[in-house]
């Protein structure tokens, strides 16, 4: 494959950074000092929390309907209401749960599977590794979501489970060419072999000795899944294709869109389920970096504050070390 | 201070061999741009005389890298130069310093002036790029007015000189062996026949057969094009054969600089005499050999004092509170331009800040 | 050439997994809709028509399912995709040549300035590492959380709704027979104008922060610290030596997202009611029109695949180790 050059690179950096298990300690909490990634962390505890109370908070059930239509937002209605005069901010509050249920479900089911695929592939080697290998780069050509599309599209019902599982089920193949890849290079390390040359057999080789070096690069393949399948299924609700009883912020979109409330204005209808979809993005996005940061030391930007270091007049640049004249004096 | 930068054709009257071709004074080298970073280089000096090899000898992680790449201002973020100068004398007499130069004064500069093989041959070259490209790339961006073609010739001459044959040019740097790839890099750094020469352990990757190739080139090279060259090396014996004169570096400090006869025969720092005992001797009588206990002291949270007195086997209690200069030895009959950063030598400085001080244990005195 | 014996190897493979996905899903699927939709059309479809649906969705039972899939292949080499239900009785062949180009048009032409504006950005942000630049970053990571759709909705709301500068759905003004003339072509461009700023303004995230990043990783190599040594001029050392190794992975997960950006971007077209195949796609879907959803699946898959074999040949021209082995 051709992009194979893009993952060695930081495949060399996962393992030094994450090998030593005596320094496991300090660099656990490296990745917590990271302001990136508490960010994330923290938008998604606050959504978490949202899907779990969520029902018992919003002030009106996400299908009442009321003789307030279509109204901008005001004190009764904070984020105003639809056609039907339903409540826009008890929909959010009580479409977070679909959203979450998805993505974790959809985030988990591809996890495993990509763990399954992608460390066994680069484990076994030989032929094995090369059809396992082959068929997750079929997935990955194949553009996920219209194949999504058409599998919810036959499908009887299309509720929120089914729908994550479907996208589990497409969504695996990048974690398991990320985790080949590292799996491959892990295995000819040394203390692989020593394990081996002990005798160890293989599946306590893989779960003692390989898994736990993947921790990183496993957490980021399933922050990315879950990304997509939030975003997967958003897309199929916000065109149709699960139920629309089924709140979730997708649905959310899919009235404000069949009932032109683009036309008439009505931004309040479309600009918060979009803003929370935005929100929730970029928390795990930032989670992503945090691991990547944590995983890549090239990419921490530690003291590299654009503002300090321009008062000091310092250009951090390849090939021109900047030179400042504040050392102590000079020796004699 | 002027950055006047003078023709390569001029008069070679005005350079002697011996005269100092680069002189670096007080150079420190911080690590992190942030309100609390590394010296990894603290007030290193330096003096390269013309047509002399010098050699830079310490464990990995005492500086002898950095001291070479903030030399030439080549460090990456977040290295900052945070003091002292770099002073290169050309040919014609004229100095300028290295770390005063603008940009374009800089570019102008390097690899005419000064040029650098690197440590990793494997990733020196650009694995997209022809070597032939490669090499006359950096002729053309230094000879205005030369055309391509002649550029290219004069790569193929380079390409000779090291013993690879012209038609090489076309090939990429994968189509090489590790060997081919760094005499590549040295006819590369030769290519505008620059006065300096620095070497970053540039056999370290290679095999030992092909490391020794690799030395005897250069010195045949360095006695054909009278270059200097500052040589950088883990590697004390390998040093002690082909250096004229050597410096040890130990935790971003230089602690003893002597010729290289009186560095292997007469070692002066402990850190030295220890350094010498870690390596087999390539020529003359056996040594027995001993490691160092314990390892260089973390940058970041440097003790005060002596940072080697506690791998030392001669350290006293001066030593964990003054930060020994480099001084003339204080052995009798030692060659006046020798010095070494030690308490058990600077018997003044243990005086004045009201120690009793040691006497120099027989390792460090022998003659 | 054994790089390229591989790749031809692996997307006949994905082509054929393609084509096989595509037979079974309808088979693994409930087929009552279709049956009842047949039992509609009863009278109106002509019987041979009728028995190529059958064939397509695997109702015949007299045949098992070895006799299908040949049968499912025979029928896809003669170019025949059943027959559309919404745009009953046009064959779905004919309407997947329609809207393919303008599809290829939109995501195309605006995919390839996202992935060349980003590019260059990532690279300049990525080289000047601690300047103001950095400052992108956090816009950068907003944009690339925003769902696709839903950034075209707020297009279409503040551009076509509120300012009123373009139009808020079509492909092309509708008082014009499409031809090759100045007037329709500016039509097209008047009307892709929007609905391409928005896929160039979603997409172009992800490529600055790969290209950022790559480039940050390719800086602290030895090569780009020679380039520098020997005095080269700035630009040389950007573009030859730094960028130029850096964007080879950003050539090979840009063949790896385009499924994924595909995806997006078509329905970026459902939303501006863009006539190109995701639109299609969209109709289909909506009104349960089997056939049709399955071809246009096929054909995106297909199409796919065909811009993936581009990138590899541009990703050869551009990496001399894939060329020459050894």
């Amino acid at each position: 494959m051709a992009t194979d050059t893009t993952l060695e690179t930081p495949a060399a950096e996962v393992v030094s950074s994450t090998a030593p298990k005596k320094k496991n300690k300090p660099q656990k909490f490296l990745f917590l000092r990271n302001s990136k990634a508490m960010t994330g962390l923290g938008i998604l505890a606050f959504f978490a929390i949202l899907a779990i109370i969520g029902p018992w908070i919003a002030p009106y059930g996400a299908g009442d309907v009321s003789k307030d239509l279509l109204q901008a937002p005001s004190s009764t209605h904070w984020f105003g209401t639809d056609h039907l005069g339903r409540d826009i901010l008890s929909q959010i509050i009580v479409g977070t749960r679909g959203v979450m249920v998805v993505g974790f479900i959809a985030g988990i089911g591809a996890t495993i599977v990509g763990v399954v695929v992608g460390v066994t592939a680069g484990f076994i080697g030989g032929i094995g590794d090369e059809t396992l290998s082959a068929l997750s780069n079929v997935f990955l050509v194949i553009p996920q979501l219209p194949l999504i599309i058409i599998i919810a599209g036959q499908l009887p019902t299309a509720g929120g489970v089914t729908v994550a599982l479907v996208i589990a089920a497409t969504g695996w193949a990048w974690g398991a060419r990320v985790l080949r890849a590292q799996t491959l290079s892990l295995r000819r390390r040394d203390f692989v072999e020593a394990a081996r040359a002990n005798g160890e057999r293989s599946w306590r080789l893989i779960l003692v000795e390989v898994l736990p070096n993947l921790t990183a690069i496993i957490a980021a393949g399933f922050v990315g899944t879950v990304t997509f399948a939030v975003l997967s299924q958003v897309t199929l609700s916000f065109i149709g294709i699960t139920p629309v009883s089924d709140w979730n912020w997708g649905t959310i979109l899919f009235w404000a869109q069949n009932n032109l409330a683009l036309q008439r204005g009505a931004w309040w209808w479309f600009v918060p389920a979009g803003l929370c979809i935005a929100l929730l993005g970029m928390a795990l996005t930032l989670i992503n970096f945090g691991i990547d940061e944590f995983v890549n030391p090239r990419l921490r930007s530690t003291g590299l504050h654009a503002r300090s270091l321009r008062r000091r007049g310092i250009r951090p640049r390849i090939g021109f070390t900047p030179v400042v004249y504040e050392a102590k004096e000079d020796r004699t | 201070m002027s950055a006047a930068t003078t023709s390569p054709a001029a008069t070679p009257a005005a350079a002697k061999t011996g005269d100092p071709v680069l002189e670096i004074k007080n150079l420190s080298v911080d690590y992190g741009f942030d309100d609390n970073p590394t010296h990894v280089l603290r007030q290193a000096s330096l003096t390269l005389n013309r047509g002399e090899v010098l050699g830079l000898a310490g464990e990995s992680g005492c500086g002898k890298s950095t001291l070479a790449y903030g030399a030439t201002r080549l460090l990456p973020p977040p290295g900052l130069i945070t003091g002292g100068e770099v002073i290169y004398h050309d040919r014609d007499g004229s100095s300028t310093d290295i770390l005063k130069l603008n940009d374009a004064e800089l570019r102008a500069s390097r690899w005419r002036d000064m040029s650098i093989v690197f440590q990793g041959a494997m990733n020196s070259l650009n694995p997209v790029y022809r070597i032939g490209k490669q090499i006359s790339d950096g002729i053309l961006a230094h000879s205005p007015g030369m055309s391509k073609a002649q550029a290219m010739e004069r790569s193929a001459e380079m390409l000779e000189m090291v013993g690879i044959s012209a038609d090489r040019l076309r090939s990429y740097p994968h189509q090489l062996s590790g060997g081919m790839r760094q005499r590549v890099m040295i006819a590369m750094a030769l290519s505008l026949d620059p006065q300096v020469l620095i070497m970053d352990e540039p056999t370290t990757a290679l095999d030992v057969v092909m490391q020794r190739q690799i030395i005897e080139q250069i010195a045949d090279l360095r006695e054909r094009l009278g270059f200097s060259v500052i040589f950088i090396t883990h590697d004390v014996s390998l040093l002690i054969e082909i250096a004229d004169r050597i410096a040890i570096m130990y935790a971003g400090e230089i602690v003893e600089k002597a010729s290289s006869q009186d560095m292997y025969r007469r070692p002066r720092h402990p850190y030295t005499d220890a350094l010498l005992h870690s390596f087999p001797p390539l020529r003359g009588p056996r040594r027995e050999l001993g490691g160092i206990p314990g390892s260089p002291p973390d940058l970041s949270n440097l003790p005060s004092g002596c940072p080697f007195r506690d791998r030392c086997a001669f350290a006293f209690d001066a030593c964990s509170s003054i930060t020994p200069e480099l001084i003339h030895p204080g052995v009798g009959g030692d060659a006046p331009t020798r010095q070494v950063a030690c308490l058990r030598h600077d018997t003044k400085a243990v005086v004045d800040a009201g120690f009793e001080p040691q006497p120099l244990p027989e390792q460090l005195v022998l003659r | 050439m054994k790089f390229f014996a591989r790749r031809i190897a692996f997307y006949a493979l994905t082509a054929w997994a393609a084509v096989t996905i595509n037979f079974l899903i309808p088979r693994m699927m409930p087929g009552d809709p279709v049956i009842a939709l047949i039992g509609r059309m009863q009278g109106r479809i002509d019987s041979n028509a009728a028995n190529s649906i059958r064939i397509l969705f695997g109702l015949d039972k007299d045949m098992n399912i070895w006799q299908q899939y040949v049968e499912y292949w025979k029928l896809l080499f003669q170019g025949d995709l059943g027959l559309s239900f919404t745009f009953f009785p046009t064959p779905v062949i004919d309407i997947v040549r329609q809207t393919l180009p303008w599809t290829i048009g939109l995501v195309g032409v605006s995919t390839i300035i996202a992935f060349t504006i980003g590019t260059l950005l990532g690279m300049g942000i990525g080289w000047r590492r601690g300047t103001w630049a950095d400052g992108l970053l956090p816009v950068t990571t907003f944009f690339s959380a925003v769902p696709y759709f839903w950034l075209g909705l707020i297009a279409i709301a503040v551009f076509a709704v509120w300012l009123g500068w373009f139009p808020s759905s079509g492909s092309y003004d509708r008082g014009l027979v499409p031809e090759f003339s100045w007037e329709f072509i500016r039509s097209v461009i008047y009307y892709g104008t929007l609905p391409a700023l928005t896929v160039i303004l979603s997409s172009i995230a992800g490529w600055i922060l790969g290209m950022r990043n790559m480039m940050v990783t390719v800086s602290s190599e030895d090569y780009v610290t020679v380039a520098q040594a020997k005095g080269l001029k700035e630009r040389t050392v950007v573009f030859g030596y730094a960028a130029r190794n850096a964007i080879l992975p950003q050539v090979s997960s840009f063949a790896l997202s385009l499924g994924f950006i595909v995806g997006g971007t078509l329905i970026m077209e459902m939303v501006f009611s863009y006539q190109g195949i995701g639109f299609t796609l969209f109709q289909a879907v909506s009104s349960q029109d089997y056939p049709l959803m399955q071809g246009c699946f096929l054909v995106i898959t297909l199409s796919v695949l065909g811009a993936n074999i581009i990138a590899d040949f541009v990703y050869a021209a551009l990496d001399p180790r894939t060329r020459q082995e050894g």
